[in-house]
């Protein structure tokens, strides 16, 4: 099953960190994507720029309104994905857990549709 | 003139829907939880065996009943799921279910292999990814094998919720993919702990039995003690699991001392020559092998507790030094303000008042909203003889507490002191 794991973290937590910690903390993550890439378990993941790059946009009534910035305002904002394919939930939980992130990490599971035959 | 009883038709059907009913009672758990391990699709699963099951109900009764019911309905329900796949249209994507070959029913005298998959369901029930209501639903639903209306019944809420509450679990299970597997390594203890909790809360549920329908709660108990059985009897390397088991047995076996004339008897005065001896005597086996068995966890430890009041021959008896010291292991560092007041009735019963009624006040800051801590200060005061802050504890208890015949027992308590 294909999972996604949405990384939700504190806008700017790294900002005060030295040259040697976030050099470290890119160590981690490429680690990470690593281990996952070696499992076989990778099939996408991206970092994601800030939230100040965010564009929102949504078409009422026809109109497309596009605002700056995320579609909602809280502390944390995704700041990156990884697509996973695995087993099951506990599998996805457990690469999830992994994750040299700060904050939390939501697992949702792609909805897969039956397309019709070539 | 005597006559010979002869059995009517009527008689004769209403016989056979029993035998039919007690069957399906005993063997569902077993072969739905062999269906959705195959098929990975709870409501596919139900359906099927539903299908089965009314193919049973119209079968047995002309045919006679096989000889494994629970081959001839797993055979019949596989069969059927089949058919609604192919139904369905979705062959495609089920392909894989489809190539396990489909046993035919199984001849008379052989005997039917069900592997018994209960434990991976009540893992995949407990998953921590659901809601702890739908944990407890699912558990009943599947494990159990309760029907819904029993279940929303148990728990005071309408049918049409326990049913969203219970679909809503069954999707997440599909779609989400949690697993069918009792997890390995790491992830078993936690995991368990989980499972022994709702197992622990299910069993609450029907030992409070002071409101609703009386009779479902304790089925509620019997059903939470069978599937603390199950983990006990599977995982049996786990000293928890007895722990839990042995609690149950000897909380239930004083359930029918617990009750006189609808009012809640109190341990002082229940008449333990109705309490359950065969729990007591299974209850008291486990926690002796348990506690020889390793570091005893809570539920072990409470067990411990409950086994000092089963084997005091009275009240009086108890041996209330080692209830306190098991409290101080229980406590631990945790703190637990509620188990530090019941060690503190432990301490009142055995006769040292004024360093209980310190202890209970100790905790007023973390207990103040529980009517139990008022009702526990006002019994040391009433020993202490100290009436009137007795009385207006209980005042205190009777207007926190919305349980009515505990409401009653307090104010003839608060009567009583003049």
């Amino acid at each position: 099953m294909k999972y996604v794991l949405l990384i939700a973290e504190e806008e700017g937590i790294r900002n005060q960190w030295s040259e040697e910690e976030q050099q470290a903390d890119m160590a981690r993550w490429f680690a990470y994507t690593e281990d996952l890439r070696s499992s076989g378990a990778l099939v996408d993941g991206q970092a994601l720029h800030d939230s100040t790059t965010a564009t929102t946009v949504r078409v009422e009534g026809g109109d497309t309104l596009t605002t700056d910035g995320p579609f909602a305002e809280t502390k944390e904002i995704i700041n990156g994905y990884y697509l996973i394919d695995v087993d099951d939930l506990d599998a996805a939980i457990s690469w999830a857990a992994k994750l040299p992130t700060l904050g939390a990490v939501e697992v949702r599971p792609v909805l897969e549709f039956d397309m019709p035959e070539a | 003139m005597t006559e010979e009883p002869r059995r009517s038709p009527l008689g004769e059907a209403l016989g056979a829907h029993r035998r039919l009913a007690e069957t399906f009672r005993e063997e569902h758990a077993r072969v739905l939880s062999v269906l959705v391990t195959q098929l990975r699709d709870f409501e596919l699963a139900e359906d099927a065996l539903g299908d089965a099951m009314a193919a049973a109900a119209e079968r047995w009764p002309v045919d006679g009943m096989p000889r494994e019911p629970a081959g001839w309905l797993l055979a019949v329900a596989r069969r059927r799921a089949i058919d609604r796949i192919r139904r369905a249209g979705t062959e495609r994507r089920r392909a894989p279910l489809l190539v396990v070959p489909v046993a035919e029913e199984p001849a008379p005298g052989e005997p039917a292999e069900i592997p018994d998959e209960r434990l991976r369901l009540l893992f995949t029930a407990c998953h921590p990814a659901l809601p702890r209501e739908a944990q407890v639903a699912m558990t009943l639903r599947v494990v159990g094998g309760l029907t819904t209306g029993e279940i929303a019944r148990a728990f005071l809420v309408s049918e049409p919720t326990m049913g969203q509450r219970i679909s809503r679990a069954k999707r997440k299970i599909r779609d989400a993919g949690i697993p069918y597997a009792v997890p390995e390594g790491d992830e078993l203890a936690p995991r368990l702990a989980a499972v022994r909790a709702v197992v622990y809360l299910i069993f609450n549920e029907g030992h409070t039995a002071s409101t609703g329908a009386r009779l479902q709660r304790v089925e509620l108990q019997d059903e939470a003690i069978r599937l603390a059985a199950l983990l006990n009897e599977r995982l049996d390397d786990d000293i928890e699991n007895a722990g839990l088991l042995a609690l149950l047995l000897l909380t239930a076996a004083r359930s029918p001392a617990r009750w006189r004339a609808g009012r809640p008897v109190p341990l002082a005065e229940q008449d333990r020559g109705r309490w359950d001896r065969d729990r007591i005597t299974r209850g008291l086996a486990l926690v002796d092998d348990a506690l020889a068995g390793g570091v005893a966890g809570p539920y072990l430890l409470q067990a411990a507790i409950a086994a000092e009041h089963a084997r005091a021959t009275s009240y009086d008896a108890t041996d209330w030094g080692r209830i306190i010291r098991w409290y101080d292991l229980l406590i631990g560092g945790s703190g637990d303000p509620v188990l530090r007041l019941n060690r503190a009735i432990a301490r009142m019963e055995g006769g040292d008042l004024r360093a209980a009624l310190a202890d209970i006040d100790a905790l007023a800051d973390q207990l103040d909203q529980f009517s139990h801590f008022h009702a526990a200060r006002a019994e040391v005061l009433t020993r202490l003889e100290h009436h009137a802050p007795a009385r207006s504890a209980l005042t205190t208890a009777i207007e926190l507490t919305g349980n009515a015949p505990l409401r009653r027992e307090l104010a003839r308590r608060r009567a009583a002191l003049r």
